[in-house]
């Protein structure tokens, strides 16, 4: 079975998802074509090589809908025989553009793919896709539609995280991000925003907030208490998860991922399409995997996918040197580190989507590309990126450098 | 110009006016109330014939000859509907489960085709018009109502396990925005007029003798018959359907509210909830079949028949009053007696004065009587406040009530209740006390929760004049009576009783004397199981979250807390017999609880909760102290936890009917639903029993009694049914 390497990577900055964000005149195919372009300028790519460009995108409507792929690759003045597909894991899509990605590699029927995503929340909005899960009550009540953020709250509920936990979780996370960027960490990757005459809209990330501290935080309403107490979502949670008297809500925008637009891709084939196209290999994927969760704690699908990651690739938590966790909310990462006792230190170490924002379908292959960059800087050789999925589900992929 | 004659059909008859204006009037003859039963749908389809071709028609008023328009489906229709697709499926479930659909879709396909027709129908509403009489209200291009408080209209097919089937869920959630129309949907709630017309449902409001006039003067003045949704670009109310930015906004937590009301246990909300949200994205037409089809889905379920049995057809036998001896002539006592007036003597008195009766208040002095009447009146004015109870009825009542002084004020009395405090001594004084003062016949009764009567019988001097009549709290709502007949009650007391009973407007079971009776019995199983699930480690949230999970309506330690622990721990103790209870661990939770920390429940603001002024009770932390820290919630089965709760009480109800407490299942069945709350989507917990069939439950009970230990033993009356294939409403029925 071929290997799938990783050659290349790269984002944009992510741009605050309202009206009045860097990124919001910039339409959804055009921050797929930027990093498309980004990648063919950096590696010299005779774009003819690539299969396929698979793109995740959570809200593929409007603008972003029909394909949004098969779009970039026209937008971005790819050769037209590359073909493109838009797929929706939710917010694990960009990391399962990448498994899928791979798994054409070692299938051996791709040689060179571009895995990435895209999301313009700004401009298409969130939930814009629609979708059975919360509104038909077919899918609803069998899977415990619950609003992300009571889901979250009931996993520091069950599992014991206060407020206290959560927002210095917060804290944490805006200081690792502020001190990633301070010192460069993110220079390989980022590639810059511009108009058309090459004037830059953004070069940084806009969501962060750093020098962010606990006092700030604690002065933040809850915000998903009137929906779990008035519109009986906290007794859907306690339905499934009866031992819970009451659920304590301790989540607000301050310690959730931040709504920002933002793309990624990353540049994935065999070793002989990196030799043909003149490419040196990063890392190699080494096992990928999807699984269901429980669907009412929605986001604990990191500790499933983990486990099953791991068994997969017959490897032990030893083994792994660095960890991405996405930050959906602070809890989700809490509850990941709490059920595998892993050393904070290894985990998010430059910060996340608290702080940088969770661009839903851009960001797995933003934190892999993160989680690259850093185990080239520490010189170190194997890395887990774990991904918490509406509905419970979680996405996970182990990389080794080469 | 009139060219047809008058038709008289049997239920409908029609009459034209020189105006071509045709009234259909609705009498079904030797009925109180007008009911849809088929040979209603087949008149209704003539009628509908003869309009459509009769050229000289212009319009159809429909209207009752009776005081209410109608009550809405016939439930032996629909039992009948039920009991042929059981018998049918067996051989062929597809060409059974057909029939059914089709059978059960007439009325919905024939009301189409009224709002189809072309010309217009006006519904004229007096009195109640329910179910599928206001479904054929809804499927006609007006409705006009009359403006007394008699006129009432809803939907409460719910409340017996049905949902709206003949175009209900359809026409009202295009004709109200999706959070008003589900709430009366699911609500089942009678409306009033004005109600009525504010929501939308009734188009014109009048005098009740004017109703004619004015729907035929809407028809004079010409109505659309082509309804909205029949016409292009229609777009449900309220945003425009479920695939909107507002049904994203709506539907999410109706489905939420709809699990946090139900647990999930209702198929028929669930289903209702289905039709509702699939209709709206269909045309209507579609959407009426997809209505038919989940309606035929919901028929074909256990739980449709069982709450229709239950809830409707054994309740209302009991109402008609079975156990009634027969033979002894109906008498009831002009004036009733109460002492005690206190929470529930007041309470009684109020019910009693509600229902005609002159009505004595007594207590041990002339300042607490009329305390009471102050409580009895405060309630009827809280009650009329909340439009629960006409004014008139309310202030008839209040004069029906009064304080008398001293137990000489009941000597005139038919019927006495005594109400005071639930200790024996008290309760032997009390009665003795009402015996010196009332004559040789008049009836003495004693409302005991638990109180064996023949620990009370010998201080009255004419037993055989005695007996138990079992309120529950709150009066005005719970609508069963236990009435206990001791071993010298008569058949005349039981009969007077009963008449009583009867006219207060309340459900009442025959049970013979014994610890607890019936109701209290079962209750006392429900909560030891509740706190043995405590001391094997269960977290006491998930104690009381599986409870409700199991569909009761309260957790059993918050159950124990309403009741009072110390009263639970006496219970225990003396349902133990003193030796054996130290070694209990039901009894031991108690007896920490209230004798050794002072938790009394709920009424000393401490027991299994703490109860904060001002703020939400919460269990209380200290549990963990003497219970042991709980077990890791992945650990345990929740469908076991839910199933120890069900079975704990359904066996109890087994023992109840073998040694002869409860003699009729169908009274375990309304009195487990009415009186405690036993969930209604298994028909109660005869029922139960029977829908698992006496065979796998007693299967059930023994594997529990294996792990469990030996209270989940089942009798050797439950072997024996088993074994024969028999059920439990067949060995213990009474007439």
């Amino acid at each position: 079975m071929p290997d799938a390497f990783v050659y290349d990577h790269v984002r944009t900055p992510r741009g605050r998802g309202k009206p009045d964000g860097a990124l919001h005149e910039v339409s959804t195919v055009r921050l797929a074509a930027i990093v498309l372009a980004a990648l063919r300028e950096r590696n010299d790519l005779d774009t003819a090589l690539v299969d396929d460009v698979v793109l995740g995108c959570v809200d593929p409507v409007g603008e972003a809908g029909g394909d949004v792929a098969r779009a970039a690759v026209f937008a971005a003045g790819w050769d037209r025989r590359v073909a493109g597909v838009q797929i929706n894991r939710f917010c694990a899509s960009g990391l399962e553009a990448v498994n899928m990605a791979a798994a054409a590699v070692m299938s051996g029927q791709h040689e060179l793919v571009v895995a990435g995503g895209v999301e313009s929340m700004s401009r298409v909005g969130i939930g814009a896709s629609g979708g059975a899960w919360p509104v038909d009550p077919w899918v609803a009540l069998p899977s415990s539609f619950l609003p992300q953020g009571v889901a979250a709250d009931l996993i520091a509920t069950k599992y014991g995280f206060s407020r206290d936990d959560v927002d210095a979780y917060a804290v944490e996370s805006q200081r690792r991000a502020a001190q990633a960027w301070a010192e460069g960490r993110f220079a390989r990757s980022v590639v810059p925003v511009c108009d058309g005459l090459g004037i830059p809209l953004l070069a940084r990330d806009e969501h962060m907030r750093p020098g962010t501290d606990l006092r700030a935080l604690a002065a933040l309403e809850p915000s998903f208490r009137a929906l779990g107490e008035q519109a009986g979502f906290d007794a859907v949670a306690i339905a499934a998860h009866p031992e819970i008297e009451a659920v304590r809500h301790v989540h607000h925008a301050g310690n959730s991922s931040g709504i920002v637009d933002g793309a990624s891709a990353v540049l994935i084939g065999s070793e002989e399409a990196g030799e043909a196209a003149g490419l040196t290999p990063r890392a190699r994927i080494r096992a990928f995997v999807s699984t269901g969760s429980d669907p009412a704690l929605m986001l604990t699908g990191p500790v499933d996918a983990t486990d099953k990651l791991l068994r997969r690739a017959r490897a032990s938590l030893a083994d792994v040197d660095l960890f991405e966790i996405n930050e959906a909310f602070s809890a989700v990462v809490l509850r990941t580190v709490q059920a595998f006792e892993l050393d904070p230190d290894e985990v998010n170490v430059n910060g996340g989507a608290i702080a940088m924002g969770h661009p839903l379908g851009a960001t797995g292959a933003m934190l892999l590309g993160t989680l690259l960059d850093e185990l080239e800087r520490r010189d170190l050789a194997c890395g887990l990126v774990a991904m918490c999925i509406g509905a419970g589900m979680g996405t996970a992929t182990l990389i080794e450098r080469v | 110009m009139q060219t047809f004659g008058p038709l008289d059909l049997g239920c409908f008859r029609f009459e034209a006016g020189d105006d071509g204006v045709a009234v259909l009037t609705w009498d079904t003859p030797g009925r109180s109330m007008n009911v849809i039963a088929e040979w209603a749908i087949e008149e209704l389809d003539a009628v509908l014939a003869r309009v459509v071709d009769d050229a000289a028609i212009t319009g159809v008023v429909v209207v009752s000859a009776k005081a209410e328009f109608s009550g809405g489906a016939d439930l032996a229709l629909i039992e009948r509907l039920i009991a042929d697709y059981r018998a049918a499926a067996a051989a062929d479930a597809v060409a059974a489960a057909t029939a059914l659909f089709e059978r059960s879709r007439r009325l919905s396909v024939l009301y189409r085709r009224i709002e189809t027709c072309g010309k217009p129908w006006v519904v004229a509403i007096a009195g109640r018009c329910l179910g599928g009489g206001l479904e054929l209200a809804l499927a006609a291009h007006a409705r006009v109502a009359a403006d007394d408080g008699a006129t009432r209209i809803g939907l409460p097919e719910v409340k017996v396990g049905l949902f709206p089937g003949a175009g209900g869920t359809q026409r009202v959630m295009r004709m109200l925005e999706p959070e008003r129309a589900l709430t009366f949907l699911t609500g089942g709630r009678e409306h009033g007029t004005a109600e009525a017309a504010a929501l939308g449902l009734v188009d014109r409001v009048v005098p009740r003798e004017r109703l004619v006039d004015e729907a035929r003067a809407m028809i004079a003045a010409g109505i659309e018959t082509v309804k909205p949704w029949d016409r292009s670009g229609f777009r449900p109310p309220g945003g425009g359907g479920p695939y909107t930015p507002a049904g994203y906004r709506f539907w999410p937590a109706a489905i939420a509210r709809y699990r946090q009301e139900t647990s999930d246990n209702y198929p028929a909300v669930r289903l209702l909830l289905r039709a509702a949200f699939e209709g709206l994205q269909l045309p209507i037409d579609r959407a009426l079949t997809v209505e038919s089809r989940l309606f035929a889905e919901l028929l074909a379920g256990p739980e449709a028949a069982a709450m229709i049995r239950t809830v409707f057809a054994e309740k209302r036998a009991l109402d008609r009053l079975v156990r009634r001896p027969a033979g002894v002539p109906h008498r009831l006592p002009d004036t009733v007696g109460v002492l005690g007036a206190g929470f529930m003597g007041s309470a009684i008195a109020a019910a009693l004065a509600l229902a005609g009766f002159e009505v004595v208040l007594v207590d041990r002095d002339a300042a607490a009587a009329s305390r009471g009447r102050e409580t009895a009146l405060a309630g009827l004015a809280e009650r009329v406040r909340v439009r629960h109870l006409e004014g008139a009825a309310a202030e008839a009542a209040m004069r029906c009530l009064t304080a008398g002084e001293g137990t000489e004020a009941l000597s005139g009395a038919g019927l006495v209740i005594e109400a005071v405090f639930e200790d024996a001594a008290t309760k032997r004084a009390a009665l003795a006390a009402i015996s010196d003062v009332v004559a040789d016949d008049a009836v003495i009764a004693t409302n005991t929760s638990a109180l064996p009567l023949a620990g009370l019988a010998d201080a009255v001097r004419r037993p055989e004049r005695f007996l138990g009549l079992h309120f529950f709290s709150p009066v005005d709502r719970m609508r069963l009576v236990e009435v206990i007949r001791g071993g010298e009650t008569d058949d005349a007391t039981l009969a007077l009783a009963l008449d009583v009973v009867g006219r207060l407007g309340k459900t009442p079971i025959v049970v013979a004397d014994g610890r607890g009776f019936y109701v209290s019995r079962v209750v006392a199983a429900y909560v030891g199981e509740g706190v043995r699930m405590l001391t094997e480690g269960v977290p006491p949230a998930m104690v009381e979250t599986v409870g409700r999970l199991a569909g009761m309506p309260t957790g059993p330690l918050a159950l124990a807390d309403e009741i009072g622990l110390d009263v639970a721990w006496r219970v225990v103790e003396a349902s133990l017999a003193g030796a054996a209870s130290s070694g209990d661990p039901v009894a031991r939770v108690f007896s920490a609880l209230a004798p050794e920390r002072g938790r009394l429940g709920r009424k000393g603001g401490a027991g299994f909760y703490d109860y904060p002024a001002g703020g939400r009770k919460a269990l209380w932390p200290g549990l963990a102290g003497f219970v042991g820290r709980p077990r890791p919630a992945e650990t345990i089965r929740v469908e076991g936890l839910k199933q120890r709760f069900l079975v704990v009480q359904a066996l109890e109800t087994v023992r109840a009917l073998v040694e002869g407490v409860v003699a009729d299942a169908r009274e375990a069945d309304v009195g487990s639903v009415l009186g405690f709350g036993f969930p209604a989507f298994t028909g109660g917990t005869a029922s139960y029993v029977d829908g698992l069939g006496t065979a796998r439950f007693a299967a059930m009970c023994s594997e529990l009694a294996d792990r469990h230990g030996e209270r989940f033993r089942p009798p050797m009356l439950l072997a024996e049914l088993a074994a024969g294939g028999g059920t439990l409403r067949g060995r213990f029925a009474v007439a």
